[in-house]
């Protein structure tokens, strides 16, 4: 246990230490929080943040609107969809590759690990557009090389979004591979030189040995990847260039901000807000109770 | 991840306990690792060499992979149009603010948070876990208002001004930061604290002389993590930066030479070149604490 020399007035001490933090957090991140629960609730356009006209309650309102409407649906499949595939992909990239840094001599993983590192550390808005710039109609190089001039990844619906997934993926891989190559690293010797001894072949020792000590950085690392690939923001902002032709490459992330502060349904954007965390909030509860089910801590 | 178990990681990661396999086998691997490396690195080569390319050899249908006449031109035109320096020095400012304020309270609350048993002591473990799943993008019209609000009273934190940016990366940061220091906080043994505690250290003493230093490395994986994110930051400088342009940060300044007609794509790669530098720079020197850094806070 690591609770430090039992004293009196613990509690006092520890609520002392954490009085900034819970400051912060409750005014910049509670406290908005519940605004957009209450914003959601109201009819707040642009005449009522003027002061134009009075407020005006909708309850539910807002939620049947959004509910009722196929763009919304249509939105959140594309959503689920595009996450997942980046979620996957990270998955098994970073996997893969991190399994190969721990065979290979370290001046070969240093190249890999400073490479990955670049492409980490690379912010959002400059890795979107240097993709953008690579994948570019008429001087993109990757067009050049595939004889393709003129045509226009970003046009189609299907070509952006694999191109969006494409950054997401390159920019995120990282994360899953160093966080898991250090995991394995941390295995300790005996144990798998012991798997050796007991004749376990390579595949098997992965499998039954590996596998299961990893496995609480495998959650942690899937759980990160699934929140952050949900809510991307950025690439699909400069890359499809606010969502796409007409909207075609809207993810929920984007939908709620065009509707708040381009159409000024900030009452509308707010709900889009809300229905986001729940679902985000309900496939990480489903996701840690079947983990749980199978007998996993969290 | 149990919330209560105490592992030394950072110490462990230095073993080496992968198992030599030589031969053509580790040949082939390592030719594999070295073209992913490439390939992952490639679209970094091409923006800085985009750069430095004269104008009529970006926009060309025959896009060569290096260049015979390197120039400054892009750069620039890159800060001198767009006023970079001053934007620079405001993301600087905004993200080295966030890091030395998360840093300080996210230490002072991972050490309650494992030092200290109380009731609640779990919920807010929780809670911190639950409130990383809120899309803060969704949180920028209630932000937007509170910002707007602030600003009435204290103008240095409403729209408009760096400050407003500070609070939200700010609060952005730590739920994360507390998390990850946690694991670096519960490795160091309570032996210690006990130890000191007999020599006579107050319970801030303990904290300041003995628990900071042995936390240190965390502290700086923990401090890149929020540097970045501050530093990326593209959409809240776009909401409260409305209408005062001297306060914009980087990651907007580039938007302006995205055109719906033509984009000038030799200063966008010059201002992301720049803008990735100083990040690209505090990751490979901190590299090491980083990998160490992120076993802990998995393994905490």
């Amino acid at each position: 246990m690591t609770a430090g020399p039992a004293a009196r007035g613990q509690g006092r001490t520890a609520l002392g230490y954490l009085a900034p933090a819970l400051l912060v957090l409750g005014a910049l991140l509670a406290y908005p929080v519940y605004q957009l629960v209450v914003i959601s609730l109201f009819d707040y356009g642009q005449e009522q943040v003027s002061g134009g006209a009075p407020l005006e309650f909708l309850g539910a309102g807002n939620y049947e609107e959004l509910l009722g409407s196929a763009r919304f649906w249509e939105v959140l499949a594309q959503t689920v969809g595009f996450a997942a595939v980046c979620v996957v992909t990270t998955l098994v990239v970073g996997a893969a590759l991190a399994v190969l840094a721990t065979r290979v001599r370290p001046w070969a993983r240093m190249c890999l690990f400073l490479a990955a590192l670049g492409a980490w550390a690379t912010p959002a808005v400059a890795g979107s557009t240097i993709w953008l710039f690579l994948f570019d109609a008429n001087f993109g190089l990757v067009n050049h090389l595939l004889g393709l001039d003129g045509f226009s990844w970003t046009y189609g619906k299907w070509t952006a979004f694999g191109l969006v997934a494409a950054q997401v993926v390159w920019c995120s891989f990282p994360f899953v591979m160093i966080t898991l190559y250090a995991g394995i690293r941390a295995i300790p010797g005996e144990v798998l030189e012991a798997a050796a001894l007991d004749g376990a072949s390579t595949w098997r020792t992965a499998r039954s040995v590996v596998l299961p000590l990893l496995r609480p950085i495998l959650v942690v690392v899937t759980i990160q990847s699934v929140i952050w690939d949900f809510k991307v923001f950025t690439q699909i902002y400069v890359m499809t260039g606010g969502g796409g032709i007409a909207g075609q490459n809207l993810v929920l992330n984007v939908f709620a901000y065009q509707q708040a502060f381009a159409a000024s349904e900030y009452g509308l954007g707010a709900a889009i807000g809300v229905v986001m965390t729940v679902v985000l909030l309900a496939v990480t509860l489903f996701y840690l109770r079947a983990l749980r089910r199978s007998g996993e801590e969290l | 991840m149990s919330v209560d178990t105490a592992v030394p990681a950072p110490a462990r990661v230095e073993r080496r306990p992968v198992k030599r396999t030589g031969g053509s086998g580790r040949g082939v691997a390592e030719v594999v690792t070295v073209v992913v490396a490439g390939v992952v690195a490639f679209p970094l080569f091409w923006m800085v060499l985009t750069a430095f390319k004269p104008e009529d050899e970006i926009i060309s249908a025959q896009p060569r992979p290096w260049t015979l006449r390197p120039t400054f031109d892009s750069f620039v035109r890159a800060l001198t149009v767009q006023n970079f320096g001053r934007y620079f020095v405001n993301s600087v400012v905004v993200a080295l603010a966030v890091v030395v304020l998360s840093m300080a309270i996210a230490f002072l609350a991972a050490a309650a948070l494992t030092r200290f048993r109380f009731k609640g002591r779990t919920t807010m473990l929780i809670m911190l876990l639950v409130v990383q799943m809120v899309p803060v993008e969704a949180l920028t019209v209630p932000l937007f208002f509170l910002m707007r609000s602030v600003g009435q009273s204290v103008p240095a934190f409403g729209l408009n001004h760096l400050g407003s940016l500070v609070l939200v990366h700010l609060a952005f940061s730590l739920p994360f930061s507390i998390w990850m220091l946690r694991g670096f906080v519960a490795a160091v043994p309570v032996e210690l604290e006990e130890a000191a505690t007999l020599d006579g250290a107050s319970r801030f003493g303990f904290l300041w002389r003995v628990l900071f230093p042995l936390v240190a490395p965390g502290l700086v994986a923990t401090s890149v993590l929020s540097f970045i994110h501050a530093w990326n930051d593209f959409l809240f400088a776009k909401t409260f930066i409305i209408s005062a342009a001297e306060n914009q940060t980087l990651p907007l300044a580039l938007q302006v030479f995205v055109k719906p007609d033509q984009n000038d794509w030799g200063a966008i790669m010059a201002g992301s070149t720049l803008m990735t530098i100083p990040v690209l720079v505090f990751f490979v020197f901190v590299q090491r604490r980083l990998v160490s850094g992120l076993a802990g806070a998995v393994k905490g």
